[in-house]
């Protein structure tokens, strides 16, 4: 892991062109996202449809606090995951007692609702949205986007630590006992509300924080791009292409989608990009349950077994 | 001290009385039989004993601690174990992984905590399924998922063994087979519960029969006592 | 500022809102209540009725609603397809929760992209004669943008009930959700059953869609609206119940008239959601369903 954020920063030093930074902010933002989809949704089993939500409280904590109190990035961002994973816990604790179902209407629920807040709220905006400034300071880079790329670069390694922890933990075992199943994992023991409320309030933190940066990297934000449902259908489709059963799963699906979609919105257009995520997402879905994940694990075990 | 006791226990679903005033005890290591028809309760009794149903009246008390209105997970640490009626594995982990859950959380505090493995194995050997150890729990047979449930129960070292029809559909060796090892486990100090409709492995099992129908208790003895009352042969074939 | 006039007013509206509502839940009640089938794109599929009952109006002249009735059996035979692929991907092979769920939220995201490629972001609305016209009855205003729509989807939905409660199939959908077995021993085949079931709930969409684009205009992400407003009218009426579904959708249509008219329009979204919420915490059985 160290390794990696090591070649990240040697290539903000060595990289000249801006628009890789700005490509690989956007595809490990969808990586953050992803992981902490995947935490809830594929350890769990509990399907979060409102990660926008998620994600645009995120956004807006940090706008608020920003505008209230000029803090710092870092700050904005434990402060947006502070919110965000209360967030989780509220939204589990009312829902994450009833089917699955419940709990995913639930999350749109909560998306929308905060949307509507967002777009009538006067402080930030309203609908009409709200500029944001780029600081001028970059210490060690040479743009402020690459000291964002860094950042996000962190955050998705945070994510992936946070993941590979939980997956291989006894939290992990839980968690897969309750997505098999629920009523058995509880009859063995295992504390089913409180792992589900523990994978909810980290997926929400983990989002919240992919958002907290995003004000400085776009400068403009109104609600509707903040909570904008791209972003929460790729938090879905991310990890689902690239299987939800491994914590690198969605890392895979995030770095494929993602990368599709940077090259597809510059070749092509945008718009037919969105279209491209959710055929890919039911494509999957429907054919390769398993996500690419999945499908390597079937590749392998044939070539083993002739 | 009995292990279990159970006083005037009522639960009702809608307007339907599954259960009503049920009063039932038990000793450790005893051994219990509980019979009656189809939808005479027997199923919500149990549920209502791990926690998976919370009873509307009476008490539940396990070892002396009121335990009505603990949920499944804790009475499970507390000892109290069960297998299902339709076997429920979790299908995406190997059977030696199955019995990892129980004894991570169930057995958390009577486990050696870097032996889990260790554990594990020792008791698929003793419920004969160390060979599939390594095997996806889904790829199992019907008798193997069964030993399985009861391997998994087993793994969650409790006091108290529920045993819900797990020779249900299974053939004349293999009931045999099931029932040794109830026995086995009876043996190593479990009291044990079985609620099953074979009435030859009842009898040789049970040092005390309950028999239930429409959710209330209408015999209770051993065994010869009870297969020769009236009442409980007219609560199966009817008057 | 309560007024009797602005209340009896509001009331009205909601009244006559709520029946349109139901026509929209109507075919998620019988997919969620009836099949436990979360079909979330529902309202997109609302939505697409709302752009074909805009593309004949548009280019025939013919009146939206009987657009939506034309082209309800085109519907019907798509919700048929639809189930076959559920059933072949999801359903047999037990993965509805996660999969099957992710699956109609793909579909909702690729119809209103489609949508959005096709038509953009701007509004669409329809011209019909009685669109602009209002009865006044004294003081209460009766628009009849919204008193047509309200009477095509009461009479929709009492057809779906009457289909339900009095034929052999309609029987045979409300027997499926509870003894698939019964079922096959009476020689009726689950899987056919479901198929005609989910072709109605589409069907409706259809109408419902070309009653939608009456009432208001529409844009491709006005169906994400809606899926608070449905889901909290099938959830609050209690799963499988039709008439538990009108009577919810009434008061949804009420409430959010009441909200619009004294606190503003703008936070009409919201309820649907909020009261799904309270729904779900409080009695997620809703009122008429079954504890």
């Amino acid at each position: 892991m160290a390794a990696i954020l090591i070649a990240g920063f040697l290539f903000t030093q060595g990289a000249d062109n801006e628009f890789y930074f700005f490509a690989s902010y956007v595809v490990l933002q969808g990586l953050v996202m992803a992981v902490a989809w995947n935490i809830l949704g594929g350890f769990a089993g509990y399907v979060n449809f409102g990660s926008a939500g998620f994600f645009g409280a995120g956004v807006y904590t940090s706008i608020v606090l920003n505008k209230a109190f000029a803090l710092p990035l870092p700050l904005l961002i434990v402060a947006s995951g502070c919110v965000c994973g209360l967030l989780g816990l509220a939204t589990g604790v009312l829902t994450l007692r009833l089917k699955g179902i419940y709990f995913a209407i639930a999350t749109l629920a909560i998306a929308i609702m905060l949307e509507t807040v967002a777009s009538n709220w006067e402080y930030v905006g309203g609908a009409a949205g709200t500029f944001v400034l780029q600081p001028t300071e970059f210490f060690v880079f040479d743009s402020y986007i690459e000291l964002l790329f860094m950042v996000m670069l962190s955050l998705s390694i945070l994510a992936m630590i946070v993941a590979r922890y939980l997956s291989s933990s006894k939290i992990g075992h839980g968690l897969s006992a309750i997505r098999d199943d629920e009523l058995a994992a509880e009859c063995m023991g295992v504390p089913t509300l409180r792992l589900k409320l523990v994978s909810a309030v980290t997926m929400g933190a983990l989002m919240g924080m992919a958002g907290a940066p995003y004000p400085f990297f776009v400068t403009f934000i109104d609600p509707i791009s903040a909570f904008s449902l791209l972003i929460a259908v790729n938090a879905i489709a991310m990890p689902m292409i690239g299987g939800t059963a491994a914590w690198y799963g969605p890392v895979i699906g995030a770095l494929v989608l993602g990368l599709v979609q940077e090259i597809s919105t510059v070749t092509i257009s945008s718009e037919l990009n969105l279209l491209i995520v959710g055929v890919m997402l039911v494509g999957f879905i429907t054919l390769a349950p398993q996500g690419i994940v999945g499908l390597a694990r079937k590749l392998w075990l044939k070539k083993r077994s002739p | 001290m009995p292990l279990l006791e159970v006083r005037d226990l009522t639960k009702s679903f809608g307007g339907f009385v599954a259960l009503n005033g049920i009063e039932l005890h038990l000793d450790p290591g005893e051994r219990l039989g509980l019979i009656g028809p189809n939808g005479s309760g027997k199923t919500t009794l149990i549920n209502c004993i791990s926690g998976a149903l919370f009873n509307d009246k009476g008490t539940v008390v396990f070892e002396g601690r009121d335990i009505t209105k603990l949920p499944a997970y804790k009475r499970a640490r507390l000892g109290i174990a069960r297998s299902f009626q339709i076997p429920r594995p979790f299908k995406s982990m190997t059977v030696l992984e199955n019995l990892c859950i129980p004894l991570e959380y169930a057995a958390w505090k009577r486990v050696d905590h870097r032996r889990i493995d260790d554990e594990a194995m020792e008791i698929l050997d003793l419920i004969g399924l160390s060979d599939k150890a390594q095997d996806n729990s889904s790829a199992l047979t019907q008798i193997e998922l069964r030993k399985l449930d009861l391997a998994r129960a087993l793994a969650a070292k409790p006091a108290l063994l529920v045993s819900d029809e797990a020779m249900a559909g299974l053939s004349g060796t293999e009931v045999d087979e099931i029932l040794d090892i109830l026995m086995m486990l009876n043996g190593r100090g479990l009291a044990v519960i079985m609620i099953e409709h074979i009435m030859r492995a009842v009898v040789r099992f049970s040092e005390r029969i309950i028999v239930l129908d429409a959710g209330k208790k209408i015999a209770e003895g051993v065994p010869d006592d009870v297969m020769r009352d009236p009442k409980e042969e007219r609560a199966y074939l009817g008057e | 500022m309560f007024s009797a006039e602005l209340v009896i007013n509001a009331v009205v509206t909601g009244v006559l809102l709520g029946g349109f509502y139901a026509a929209v839940a109507l075919g998620l009640s019988i997919t969620f209540g009836q099949l436990d089938i979360v079909n979330i794109a529902h309202p997109t599929f609302v939505i697409f009725g709302s752009y074909v009952a805009y593309i004949v109006n548009e280019n025939f002249g013919l009146d939206p609603v009987l657009a939506g009735i034309a082209f309800a059996p085109a519907f019907f035979l798509l919700g048929m397809a639809l189930y076959r692929v559920y059933y072949v991907c999801f359903e047999r092979t037990g993965q509805e929760s996660l999969s099957g769920l992710t699956f109609f939220f793909g579909l909702m995201f690729i119809i209103e992209v489609f949508l959005i490629l096709f038509y953009g972001v701007d509004y669409r609305l329809v011209s019909a004669p009685y669109i602009g016209k209002t009865w006044h009855l004294g003081f209460i205003d009766f628009p009849l943008r919204m008193t047509v729509p309200f009477v095509v989807a009461i009479v929709m939905t009492g057809g779906v009930f009457l289909y339900l409660s009095k034929t052999y199939m309609g029987r045979a959908i409300q027997a499926v959700s509870q003894d698939r077995l019964a079922l096959q021993l009476m020689g009726a085949d689950p899987i056919k059953v479901k198929q005609i079931a989910l072709g109605i709930a589409i069907a409706t969409a259809a109408v419902a869609g070309a009653l939608l684009i009456i009432i208001q205009p529409v844009e491709p992400s006005v169906g994400r609206l809606y899926i608070g407003r449905v889901f909290a009218i099938v959830v609050l009426g209690g799963m499988g119940s039709i008439g538990g579904t009108l009577v919810a959708a009434l008061m949804i249509g009420v409430i959010e008239s009441f909200i619009a008219t004294f606190y503003g329009p703008s936070w009409a979204p919201a309820v649907g959601y909020g009261i799904l919420l309270i729904t779900l915490a409080i009695r997620p059985q809703g009122i008429f369903g079954r504890a």
